[in-house]
């Protein structure tokens, strides 16, 4: 497939813009965070979200959903990237949709599916335990009694933990932790009796939560797919998210070096723009470039989730490690070229590294998809 | 059948019966090349064989026009016939600086007569071209060029010396820059001329480089005479001719920066070369570099890809030449970096059987060259600043 959009693509693109211009700018977080909102986004925003169908673009007709694609759904969130806008698209609409999709059954899917695709329920994803990304190094029990299943452990770093209806919850049917074998995943109630929520706020205040398990009992039916064979669905969720997170990465990576390229042709310095520095012109242009191959490897994973391409999971390692290392650098040249007043609160520019850090970390950093990326590669 | 299969399947039976075995495969140390021209030796007569065989065809320049020899293919066979050569391994039949630059900017600019005269040639590897660009005084600064063409009604007299002239001591023609008006604003007086490099007064002289090897020269032009009906386009502009060719030479260095050595992976070499334990190669250092160039080639043949897609659908500038060839070179530059540690301190001897004539590290010493030929990466990312970024 040629790496450009189509024309429907490229219209969701441009109407995810105006949208996010006009109902969810940057101004909208800073209005958010300083009302100490427990969300990080205003109250009807996913009302209208859900409204021109963004959580059912990536179910299955079938489902009630619009199946129009990665690529599409790709353009709006590289959008929400730009504009450093919060809302439940990614860990529901992404992250929920995959996971149910990948793994549930036929019941499964025609309930939560739908439910997505409507706006009636949001979802959030529960898989890791440690400060680390490590999908297979899961603790957390659920073991079989009576008719359902106990589930004992905790999680952390979860995103919309606080603030979903539904859990999706990694835990450990077998096996002990490090074993891709022995895996499951679990649907359960937020406010079920023994979880216990606890909201972190992070740089980017988002709605993040450390979970705790506690005997929480649940029916056979919130199995998500089969017993202990659960870590297939859970890496293709995890390709997803990365993949995602790149989308949204570039954003902010573009956003950044667009301010900043502007700053450089408005600030002056020694009676001239600080623009005409060629000590600055060559760092720009170094980073243009860097965010050109962003866009290229964000692309191309996306098509590749699109095709069901048997490289997507190498691919988002590439374009997560990639992603990771030019959004750092891009929001710390940000800061640097706008220096003295890129670190001050009152300037928006500070806003993009303060979100670009939990994004790179979240499903893992630079280092842990290198690694991943070798070891996929065969060495 | 479509018409794209059924030329699939004739150039598959066609490659099949014609391109004899000893083409299909790499020769130890990787110099595959056949430059073609009036004193080249060919390394075997299966190479001389398989670029007659090619260049009756066309297929030494597949996409040019047939009436000048080409091969005349639309795109898409283009694509396929490069598909089928890649299948059997089959070695490039041909490589010039006239099928890569001289030509092309012929048939975009120049005049029936001249087309006819030395498009022909190129593809059947008769003529052998060198480009005279670069002058002592004139590098990055290439419109500042000195070297003088006086008028002499009917033809010119040129005077004066270039310089990283590549195989100038090989070649048969070259196409140079003069000065052809130097009353003119700098880049306004500048002429493409053409010449035998048989003409008197013509004298290259290999440069011996850091590898070793002397692939350029520095040529001294005293009082050659070049005619006016191998001015080509216009005389006293040029420069628009040479600033095309510069940009297709800046493709050609930029795309080298991806390119798997010997069919195989970075990572693969490593790990082979290094070892492994648990799935992870030895030297956990090392496999982050490796794997972090790996990545970066990727993203970066990913953005190759998409800037030809992007102009094929008309959508965009897409990413400039310039910034190609500076990513691409600096990639290529660090491949090599990693082969040398990869291969440790057998990647540093220089001469012996063994080291297949210390090709390692005179390939590696030859790409520092990639960042500086063809316009300097600081050129490129000046050229990036002012023509994309818009800072003056």
């Amino acid at each position: 497939m040629a790496l450009v959009l189509n024309e429907e693509q490229q219209m969701l693109k441009e109407s995810a813009q105006g949208f996010l211009a006009e109902f969810a700018p940057i101004a909208e977080l800073r209005k958010q965070r300083d009302a100490g909102s427990q969300t990080g986004y205003a109250d009807n925003l996913w009302g209208q979200m859900t409204d021109m169908g963004w959580a059912a673009i990536l179910v299955p007709e079938a489902y009630g959903g619009l199946e129009f694609g990665h690529v599409g759904m790709g353009q709006i969130v590289e959008q929400t990237g730009r504009t450093l806008t919060a809302s439940p698209l990614f860990a529901t609409a992404i992250l929920g949709v995959t996971a149910i999709n990948a793994a549930g059954s036929e019941a499964q899917k025609t309930e939560l599916l739908g439910a997505i695709a409507g706006g009636e329920i949001t979802t959030a994803l529960a898989v890791d335990e440690s400060i680390h990304h490590a999908p297979t190094q899961i603790s957390m029990t659920a073991v079989k009694q009576g008719g359902g299943y106990v589930l004992n452990g905790a999680k952390r770093f979860v995103a919309d933990g606080s603030t979903a209806d539904k859990l999706i919850v990694v835990a450990r049917t077998s096996g002990e932790a490090g074993d891709m074998q022995g895996i499951s995943l679990f649907v359960v109630d937020r406010t079920a009796a023994g979880v216990e929520v606890e909201r972190v706020e992070m740089t980017d205040t988002r709605n993040y939560a450390n979970l705790k398990f506690s005997n929480v009992e649940v029916a056979e039916a919130a199995l998500l797919g089969e017993e202990g064979k659960g870590f297939k669905a859970l890496s293709t969720t995890l390709d997803a998210g990365n993949i995602y997170l790149s989308a949204e990465l570039l954003g902010m990576a573009q956003q950044s070096f667009d301010m900043t390229l502007q700053y450089l042709k408005e600030r002056k310095q020694f009676g001239v723009l600080i623009g005409s520095f060629q000590a600055l012109q060559h760092r720009a242009a170094d980073w243009w470039s860097q965010v050109e191959l962003c866009k290229s490897v964000v692309l191309k994973s996306l098509q590749a989730m699109d095709e069901g391409d048997k490289h997507a999971p190498v691919l988002a390692s590439v374009a997560k490690a990639k992603l990771c290392d030019v959004a750092e650098l891009s929001t710390n040249e940000a800061i640097q070229m706008h220096a003295g007043i890129g670190m001050t609160d009152e300037y928006d520019i500070g806003f993009f590294i303060k979100r670009s850090r939990p994004a790179q970390m979240m499903f893992g950093d630079n280092s842990y998809h290198t690694d991943r990326f070798a070891l996929l590669s065969g060495y | 059948m479509s018409d794209l299969q059924a030329f699939r399947q004739e150039t598959r039976d066609w490659l099949e019966q014609n391109c004899p075995e000893s083409m299909r495969h790499s020769t130890p140390g990787g110099d595959d090349m056949c430059w073609g021209g009036r004193n080249y030796k060919f390394a075997s007569e299966d190479q001389k064989l398989w670029m007659d065989r090619m260049a009756a065809k066309g297929w030494t320049a597949p996409d040019w026009p047939t009436e000048y020899g080409g091969g005349g293919l639309e795109k898409a066979e283009h694509k396929v016939l490069k598909e089928e050569l890649a299948k059997i391994n089959a070695r490039s039949p041909l490589d010039s600086f006239g099928i890569w630059m001289i030509g092309p900017a012929l048939l975009k600019f120049g005049s029936e007569a001249l087309k006819q005269q030395h498009l022909p040639p190129i593809v059947r590897g008769e003529i052998r071209w060198c480009q005279g660009y670069s002058e002592p005084g004139a590098g990055s600064d290439l419109a500042g060029l000195q070297s003088k063409g006086v008028d002499m009604g009917d033809h010119f007299i040129a005077n004066g010396q270039k310089v990283w002239t590549s195989y100038g001591d090989k070649a048969d023609w070259m196409f140079c820059l003069l000065r052809t008006d130097s009353e003119a604003k700098k880049q306004m007086g500048i002429s493409l001329v053409l010449f035998d490099m048989e003409t008197p007064g013509v004298t290259p002289k290999p440069i011996k480089l850091i590898s070793g090897s002397s692939p350029f020269c520095e040529t001294f032009l005293d009082d050659v005479r070049v005619e006016k009906d191998q001015v080509v386009g216009d005389i006293n502009h040029g420069w628009t001719i040479a600033k095309y060719l510069l940009t297709h030479e800046r493709e050609m260095i930029g795309g080298m920066g991806s390119a798997d050595v010997g069919g195989e992976t970075l990572g693969q070499l490593a790990a082979k070369t290094l070892g492994t334990e648990h799935g992870r190669m030895n030297n956990p250092m090392l496999r982050a570099e490796v794997a972090t160039w790996e990545i970066d080639g990727a993203c970066f043949g990913l953005t190759a890809e998409r800037v030809t897609d992007e102009v094929k659908s008309g959508q965009g500038v897409g990413a400039t030449s310039a910034m190609l060839k500076y990513y691409g070179t600096e990639l290529n530059k660090r491949r090599f970096e990693t082969l040398l540690k990869i291969h440790g301190s057998d990647a540093v001897v220089w001469s012996g059987e063994a080291s297949k004539g210390g090709w390692l590290p005179r390939t590696w010493l030859r790409t520092k060259g990639n960042s500086i030929e063809g316009g300097t990466s600081e050129i490129q990312l000046n050229v990036i600043a002012k023509n994309i970024l818009g800072l003056g």
